[in-house]
């Protein structure tokens, strides 16, 4: 499903602040796969999703989406494989709209936006059932603009968006970092649940171990700028929290 | 009365403007100050074709391209060459000067003894009747149209690309060229004002845009005090509001001229107006907190 190949990523060349941020690296991820990308801070991490979604392009290498040669593909084409849930609860909404325009352009991810009126009764009811399964409440508020809400819930609604439009991909930049812990469960929960059901192929990355150690089958440590730990489901399941601290010491 | 009827209808003559505003100031939040060139464009084109004998309502679509012509520019010259959005305007509007007084041929050119739109109608005796409810529909089609625009699904990515960018790019959306579209139909709407105002005041002059930008500015800063004090979320409402701005804002000048301003002060009047739109709710709020 995603596929790079010796994809190296420089900022800054030839400054005194360069920094190689990936090198030459070599990553096959398959279909239904929930990887869980850990690694300390300036590890490649981020840079690593951001190559993958379009956002910063490689320096080097090639990046293959669904079989197809996308590295010289923006990040707003690519969104036709791929949904993204960002770090800033912010990120992913338009907080002024409401969450019903939020969840109508979401249903329009792979498609043109074009000159009609797209929200009627059908596509309310439509929303309000997808957001009741959330179980969070929030099916009364689609009216409201999308600030109003918690980051929690922000974050929880941005996942459900996701799943309005065809997903291959979702993409997950640490996204309850900004959560309370209660907030995270339930984002994570929802991931869960939403990855199986649309079996999507993840990426998630986080700072938080245990996380990494509860969530997905297969679990990559990235250390100044190249895979440094690449664990299959099974290592994965034997893999104990004591351990994974060992890493980073 | 004929005096503040008339400050009304300019009112309205300029709410095309202060729409067009409304969209890149509040909706894209880009500071576009290409208005002042692409206000004298679309007065300057409507003058032209005016006397050449075109007929209004093929007159309107001319303006449109031309305005919208001059927004393309400025959100090219913003996106492609990454220059900030205020000086892109700058630029596109100081070159529109040379552009609009080719399109003149001289500085002046008067429109008396032409069709205007304000014309269009005679069910009053008293003709700024006939002209008030002219204004008054024309701007109730073009707010009803964009208002229809901006709930379409073209309308919601429209919207959202001003509020979150990174939301709209993983959405599908091509930020620059939503912003070039943007401040297209904002610079259409503009020159549709000059479009009316020349008509209103029979003449277009080379210098009637200087300063312009500033009364709408002011325009929608009232509006948009009205919108955030009634908490208004629905569009539509929004833009009535923006259109109420624009006439309030006539209606002060209008105040200050009857009271005996000399109308050599105007800009300085509408400066320090705008400057209390901005400034009291700031100090207000200072002392509040």
């Amino acid at each position: 499903m995603i596929q790079l190949n010796h994809i190296s990523r420089v900022f800054n060349p030839d400054q005194i602040n360069e920094v190689l941020a990936l090198k030459e690296v070599d990553l096959e991820i398959k279909r239904g796969e929930f990887v869980c990308l850990i690694g300390s801070n300036g590890s490649g991490k981020t840079t690593l999703l951001n190559v993958i979604s379009g956002a910063v392009p490689p320096s080097e290498g090639s990046v293959f989406l669904h079989g197809e040669d996308a590295t010289k593909l923006p990040e707003h084409k690519r969104s036709r494989w791929i949904a993204r849930v960002f770090q800033n609860p912010l990120g992913g909404t338009a907080p002024d709209l409401s969450v019903l325009d939020n969840f109508r352009l979401a249903a329009l991810r792979t498609s043109k936006k074009t000159l009609k009126i797209g929200i009627n009764g059908a596509f309310k009811e439509k929303v309000r059932a997808r957001i009741a399964e959330l179980g969070l409440g929030l099916e009364d508020k689609v009216q409201q603009p999308m600030g109003t809400l918690s980051g929690g819930q922000r974050q929880a609604l941005t996942l459900l968006m996701s799943t309005m439009d065809h997903t291959d991909i979702l993409l997950l930049d640490e996204p309850t970092a900004a959560l309370d812990p209660r907030s995270a469960e339930i984002v994570l929960q929802t991931a869960q649940r939403i990855i199986k059901a649309y079996d999507l192929t993840t990426v998630f990355i986080t700072h938080n171990l245990q996380d990494a150690l509860n969530y997905g089958n297969r679990l990559i440590q990235m250390k100044n700028g190249e895979v440094e730990r690449d664990l299959d489901t099974e290592a994965k399941a034997q893999l104990q929290l004591q351990e994974m601290y060992e890493w980073f010491a | 009365m004929v005096f503040y009827l008339s400050a009304f209808l300019l009112g309205l003559c300029l709410s095309a403007m202060g729409l067009g505003i409304f969209i890149t100031m509040k909706i894209f939040r880009i500071p576009d100050i290409t208005t002042d060139g692409s206000y004298t464009l679309g007065a300057a084109v409507t003058a032209v074709l005016l006397t050449q004998g075109w007929p209004i309502w093929s007159v309107i679509p001319v303006t449109l391209l031309a305005g919208a012509a001059a927004g393309v520019l400025t959100g090219l010259v913003h996106t492609r060459f990454k220059i900030d959005a205020l000086l892109s305007g700058i630029l596109v509007m100081t070159g529109l000067y040379s552009i609009n007084l080719s399109v003149l041929g001289r500085s002046n050119i008067p429109l008396l003894n032409v069709e205007t739109i304000f014309k269009a109608l005679s069910i009053f005796d008293k003709q700024i009747y006939n002209e008030v409810w002219v204004g008054a529909l024309f701007l109730a089609i073009l707010s009803g149209l964009l208002a229809y625009l901006l709930r379409t699904d073209f309308g919601i990515a429209m919207r959202a690309t001003g509020n979150s960018e990174s939301m709209t790019r993983a959405m599908g959306i091509n930020n620059d060229q939503m912003k070039i579209i943007g401040l297209a139909i904002a610079n259409a709407l503009t020159a549709l004002s000059g479009f009316l105002v020349a008509q209103y005041q029979s003449f277009t002059d080379i210098n009637m845009g200087i300063g312009i930008v500033l009364v709408g500015l002011g325009s929608v800063l009232i509006g948009d005090a009205l919108i955030s004090w009634l908490k208004i979320r629905k569009i539509w409402w929004q833009l009535l509001f923006v259109m109420l701005g624009c006439i309030l804002f006539q209606m002060v000048l209008a105040v200050a001229l009857s009271i005996g301003v000399h109308p050599n002060m105007l800009k300085l009047i509408t400066a320090l107006f705008v400057l209390a739109i901005v400034g009291i709710p700031r100090l207000v709020r200072k002392e509040t907190s």
